[in-house]
C-alpha cells in the first residue's frame, strides 16, 4: 500500500452531511439480502446492534462471541450513562454544540465529519433503547431525566442509575436474541477470532477456535464486521474485564489493515489502586465522587502518617492548587497526570506509594454523612468491599488506570478499515474521540455504528461489488488455517516454565 | 507499558520502552509455560495467545507514541509542556490521523498520515486553570 | 477490619475444589492448600494464584468462569460452601475478598448444579438456557428505525426504578443453583416484570409471559420450591415477591 485510501469524507456543508449521505447510499432488494450472510465478530453495544438491525434487513447474520453468552461484552461494565442531544433540551444544548464538544474533548485530533454524525444520531438511539424497554431514569414528571458530566456544560448525559451499559447491552442483547429465535441469526458462543480470511484482497471470513472442543473454524460471508472492543488490556492492570482481547483487530493488522492512533490511550483517574502482586483487575469508581470528594497528598514527600494524623496546613490539594477555575473536576487526563507526578516525587500513599486520597470528610462536615451516602450508596459500598476500608471515616485511596483505548483499526467514513469488506465498530475501530473521549460517548459510538451506520454503509459496499460464495476449504480459508495452527503450536513448544501472567505482569 | 506510555511519555522511556519489550516477547516464547494441548478448554492458550499479540500492539503503541512529537488529549509528551506544565500541541505538523501499515513482524511499520481539516470550528487550546 | 493501607496480613486456604476433565467422565474434589495468601485479595485472584502453583507443578489449572471481575457481567458464579457466590449478600463470587475468612478457613468450591446447566469442566457449566429463556420472548419486538420520540411515553420515576431494579439481573445462575427444584423462576420473573412494568412492553405483555413460562419448562427448568433461596443469593438482590406476581401474569 503505497498510501492511504480515500477517507469518503461526505462533500458539501457539515450540518446534516450524514443525512445527505445516507439519502445518496445504494440499496439492494430484500430478496437479494437473504442470499447474503455477514459474520459480525463480538456482542458488545456496537456487534449485538449491528448484527440484530442487519437481520432485521433481512441478512443472513452469523454471530461469533468470545463469551458463553452475547450479555457478557465488556458494554456491560459501562456506568455513567450515554451523551445525546436533544430537541427538547432547556438548557441551550444542540446538536452542534454535542459536535463541537466532541472535537473540542478529542483536542482537535478526530474528523469534523464523524464527530458531527455521531451528534446528528445521538438522539435516534436514545428513542430506540426506549423503545427496547430500557428503563432509563425518568423525571417525577415522567419524561426521561439527564445529569452532566465532565467536559460539557449542559446536561445531556441520560442514565440508568450507575449500570447504563449494562441496560444498553441488554437491550441490544434482547434484540439480538429476538431474531436468533426468528433464525435470522446464527449465535456461535465460546469461539475466539484468530485469523482473518482474505480472498483477492477483501475480507471474506475469518479462522476462529471453540473455546471447548479447541477445533478450528473456518466461517466464510459476503463481509465481516468486527466489534471486538479495545486493546486497553496491554496494560496488565487495566479496568477492562481480563477477557477483552485485542486478537481480531491486531491479526487483521497483521492482514494490512492499518492502524490509526495505537497512542491514544485514555487513563481514568480515580480506580481503587492495587493492593498486591497477585491483583489482576483494577476497579473504576464513577468521577462523580469528584464532584465532592477533594484530591489531596501529604506535602512533604516520604511523610507516612496516617492521613488524619497530617494536619489541614501539610496536605496539598493539588488539584485545587493548581487549577483554581475546575479544582477537583479538571479533566481526567489533566488529573491522572498531576497524581502521577507527585507519586513520582515522593509523595505518594498506600503500598509503594502509589495512590493519592480522595476525601469526603469536608462534604460529610458540609452535608452530612447520611446525604453523602445517599448520594453515592453504591460507590461508596463497592470501594469498601475491595479496600475494606469505610470510605466515610478514612478517604479513599485512587489511582489513574488505563479504561478505554481511541486507537483502533483506521476507517473510512462508511467505517469501512483499509481492508475491502472489512468493517471496524465501536472501540475496535479509531472512532470520532480524536486523542480524549469525553464520558458517556463510549456507549453513544458504539451504538451509532450499530443500529444506524454500519447497516447503512455494509449494504451500500454490498451493492457495488461482487459478492461470491467461498468455500470453507478454499485457498485462502486454509492458509488462514495453517496461520492459526501454527502460531498455537509454537506457544506449546517453547518448553519453558514460566506461567502466561509472569510476562503480562511486566508488561 | 504504563510507565513508558502511560499517563506521560517521552522518547528516552518509550525507546528504552521498546528495548525492554523486545526482550520481553523473546524471553516469552522461549520460556513460557502453556500446560495441556490444543485440544479441548484451555483458558491458558486463550491467555498465552492474547498477550502474545499483546507484544505485537505494544510495540506500534511505543512507536506512535515517539512519533507523534506533540502533546494532545490523552498522549503528553514530557517534551512538549509550556512553562506551566500544560500540553502544548502541534497543529502545523501533527493535526493529522496516523494510520500504520503493518510490513511483517520484523520489519518497520510504515507511518502513514491523514491530514484533518477543520471548516467549522477552528483548533483551540484547552485550559482549565 | 483489615484494611488496604496497613500491613492487612495474609492467611492460608485450603481449598476443596470440585474437579472434573469433561462431562463424559465422573469428577472429584481435590483439596489444594494455599499459603499465606494476601488477605486483600479476591477469592478469584486467590485461585489464580493456585493456578500459577498448578502449572509450574504440570497439574492442569482449575477452570472457572470469569470476566469483568466487578460483578456486572454475571460470568462467574460456583458455591463456596454450599453458597452460591459465597457467604457475603448481594455480591456475586468475583467480588469475595479473603479478608472474609478465617485463617485456616477450609472452602469447598462446586460448580452450579442443575439438569438445565450440563457441566463443562470444574467449576465451569453450561448457561445458554438462559440465553433461550430470552429468545423465547424476553424482549420488545421494534426493529431499528421503528421507536417514537423516548418522551412520547410518559412512565413515572418510581415505575421507572421499579422495572429498573428487576432489570438489573446479571445472568449469573445463582438462583437456579440455589433452588431445590432448579426453578428459573426468579430470572424469567425479572425479565417478564422488567418489560411487564413498562408501557413499551404492553403490547406483547401475555404471549411474553406464556412463552417464557413454556420454554422454562422445556430446559428441564424445575418449577418453584417456594424456599426463596434464589432472593438471598441473588447478587443483584432481586426480590421473590415477582415470582408471584409473574404466575398471575401467564393466566
Amino acid at each position: 500500500m503505497s498510501s492511504l485510501p480515500d477517507p469518503q469524507l461526505p462533500a458539501g456543508p457539515i450540518a446534516e452531511a450524514w443525512r445527505r449521505s445516507r439519502e445518496a447510499l445504494p440499496l439492494i432488494s430484500p430478496l437479494r439480502k437473504r442470499n447474503l450472510t455477514l459474520l459480525v465478530v463480538g456482542t458488545g453495544l456496537a456487534g449485538a446492534s449491528a448484527a440484530a438491525t442487519l437481520a432485521e434487513q433481512g441478512y443472513r447474520v452469523r454471530v461469533l462471541s468470545f463469551h458463553d453468552s452475547p450479555r457478557r461484552a465488556h458494554s456491560v461494565a459501562a456506568q455513567g450513562g450515554i451523551n445525546a442531544a436533544r430537541a427538547q433540551a432547556v438548557d441551550g444544548d444542540s446538536v452542534s454544540r454535542l459536535f463541537a464538544d466532541t472535537l473540542r474533548g478529542g483536542d482537535f485530533r478526530a474528523r469534523e465529519a464523524g464527530c458531527q454524525r455521531l451528534a446528528e444520531i445521538s438522539s435516534a438511539i436514545i428513542d430506540q433503547c426506549v423503545a427496547q424497554g430500557v428503563p432509563f431514569a425518568r423525571e417525577y414528571g415522567g419524561t426521561l431525566a439527564t445529569r452532566s458530566f465532565g467536559g460539557a456544560l449542559v446536561s445531556r448525559t441520560f442514565y440508568a442509575r450507575g449500570q447504563t451499559g449494562q441496560q444498553l447491552l441488554y437491550g441490544a442483547y434482547q434484540a439480538l436474541m429476538r431474531q436468533v429465535a426468528a433464525g435470522r441469526v446464527e449465535l456461535l458462543c465460546r469461539r475466539e477470532v484468530l485469523e482473518l480470511i482474505t480472498v483477492d484482497g477483501v475480507a471474506r471470513g475469518v479462522v476462529c477456535r471453540d473455546l471447548l472442543s479447541g477445533a478450528l473454524e473456518v466461517h466464510t460471508a459476503q463481509a465481516v464486521l468486527l466489534a471486538t472492543g479495545g486493546y486497553s488490556n496491554v496494560y496488565f492492570l487495566s479496568t477492562n474485564a481480563l477477557k477483552s482481547n485485542a486478537s481480531a483487530i491486531w491479526q487483521a493488522h497483521r492482514q494490512g489493515a492499518l492502524f490509526a492512533n495505537p497512542c491514544f490511550t485514555q487513563i481514568h483517574p480515580t480506580c481503587i489502586p492495587s493492593g498486591d502482586a497477585y491483583q489482576c483487575k483494577l476497579t473504576l469508581m464513577s468521577e462523580s465522587l469528584r464532584n465532592d470528594g477533594r484530591i489531596w497528598l501529604p506535602a512533604s514527600a516520604g511523610d507516612e502518617r496516617a492521613p488524619a494524623a497530617i494536619p489541614e496546613d501539610e496536605r496539598d490539594y493539588f488539584l485545587e492548587r493548581l487549577y483554581p477555575a475546575y479544582g477537583n473536576m479538571a479533566p481526567r487526563d489533566v488529573a491522572s497526570r498531576r497524581a502521577r507526578e507527585l507519586c513520582n516525587a515522593g509523595h505518594g500513599v498506600g503500598p509503594g506509594g502509589r495512590s493519592v486520597y480522595l476525601d469526603l470528610r469536608d462534604a460529610i462536615a458540609r452535608e452530612g454523612r447520611q446525604v453523602i451516602e445517599a448520594r453515592y450508596g453504591n460507590l461508596l459500598e463497592m470501594y469498601e468491599r475491595i479496600s475494606g476500608d469505610d470510605p466515610t471515616d478514612t478517604p479513599m485511596r485512587i489511582y489513574p488506570a488505563p479504561h478505554y483505548t481511541m486507537g483502533g483499526l483506521w476507517v473510512d467514513y462508511p467505517l469501512m478499515s483499509s481492508i475491502p469488506g472489512l468493517f471496524v465498530l465501536g472501540e475496535a475501530n479509531f472512532s470520532e474521540h480524536g486523542a480524549n473521549r469525553l464520558g458517556a460517548s463510549a456507549l453513544m459510538q458504539g451504538l451509532a455504528d450499530g443500529y444506524f451506520i454500519a447497516p447503512a454503509t455494509v449494504t451500500a459496499w454490498l451493492s457495488g461489488h461482487p459478492t461470491p460464495t467461498i468455500a470453507d476449504d478454499a485457498p485462502a480459508c486454509r492458509e488462514a488455517l495453517e496461520r492459526a495452527r501454527s502460531r498455537i503450536g509454537a506457544l506449546f513448544q517453547g518448553g519453558g516454565t514460566l506461567p502466561v501472567d509472569a510476562f503480562h505482569r511486566q508488561l | 507499558m504504563i510507565e513508558h506510555c502511560g499517563i506521560s511519555r517521552d522518547a528516552g522511556g518509550l525507546r528504552s520502552g521498546l528495548e525492554e519489550l523486545a526482550a520481553l516477547a523473546g524471553r516469552f516464547h522461549a520460556e513460557v509455560r502453556v500446560p495441556g494441548t490444543a485440544e479441548g478448554p484451555n483458558p491458558e492458550l486463550e491467555k498465552a495467545l492474547r498477550v502474545a499479540d499483546f507484544f505485537g500492539l505494544a510495540q506500534l503503541m511505543l512507536r506512535d507514541a515517539l512519533a507523534r512529537e506533540e502533546s494532545c488529549g490523552a498522549h503528553f509528551r514530557e517534551e512538549h509542556q509550556s512553562a506551566e506544565g500544560e500540553a502544548r500541541r502541534d497543529d502545523a505538523n501533527f493535526a493529522h490521523i496516523a494510520a500504520w501499515e503493518h510490513r511483517g513482524d520484523g520489519a518497520e511499520p510504515l507511518r502513514h498520515a491523514e491530514p484533518l481539516r477543520f471548516t467549522t470550528l477552528q483548533p483551540s487550546t484547552r485550559s482549565y486553570r | 477490619m483489615t484494611s488496604l493501607s496497613g500491613a492487612s496480613g495474609s492467611l492460608s486456604l485450603n481449598l476443596r475444589i470440585w474437579r472434573q476433565d469433561n462431562p463424559g467422565e465422573p469428577g472429584a474434589y481435590r483439596s489444594f492448600r494455599l499459603e499465606r495468601v494476601g488477605a486483600d485479595l479476591s477469592l478469584l485472584e486467590a485461585l489464580d494464584q493456585l493456578n500459577e502453583q498448578l502449572i509450574a507443578t504440570g497439574e492442569r489449572p482449575v477452570h472457572f468462569e470469569h470476566d469483568c471481575r466487578e460483578g456486572i457481567c454475571g460470568s462467574c458464579g460456583f458455591l463456596v460452601n454450599g453458597q452460591a457466590h459465597g457467604p457475603r449478600a448481594a455480591t456475586s463470587v468475583c467480588q469475595l475478598y479473603l479478608r472474609q475468612f478465617a485463617d485456616g478457613a477450609t472452602l469447598t468450591l462446586e460448580p452450579w448444579r442443575s439438569r438445565a446447566f450440563p457441566p463443562i469442566q470444574d467449576l465451569v457449566v453450561e448457561r445458554s438456557a438462559l440465553d433461550r429463556l430470552i429468545a423465547a420472548g424476553g424482549y420488545c419486538s421494534v426493529n431499528t428505525g421503528q421507536a417514537p420520540d423516548g418522551n412520547a411515553m410518559l412512565i413515572g420515576q418510581e415505575q421507572a426504578a421499579s422495572a429498573f431494579a428487576t432489570a438489573t439481573c446479571i445472568g449469573c445462575g445463582a438462583c437456579v443453583a440455589s433452588c431445590r427444584n432448579a426453578s428459573a423462576s426468579l430470572f424469567v420473573a425479572a425479565k417478564l416484570a422488567h418489560l411487564g412494568q413498562l408501557p413499551q412492553g404492553q403490547p406483547e405483555r401475555r404471549r411474553r409471559a406464556r412463552a417464557m413460562q413454556q420454554q422454562m419448562t422445556a430446559e428441564g427448568f424445575g418449577s418453584c420450591s417456594s424456599n426463596l433461596e434464589c432472593e438471598a443469593v441473588c447478587p443483584k438482590q432481586i426480590s421473590a415477591d415477582w415470582i408471584s406476581w409473574m404466575h398471575r401474569e401467564a393466566r
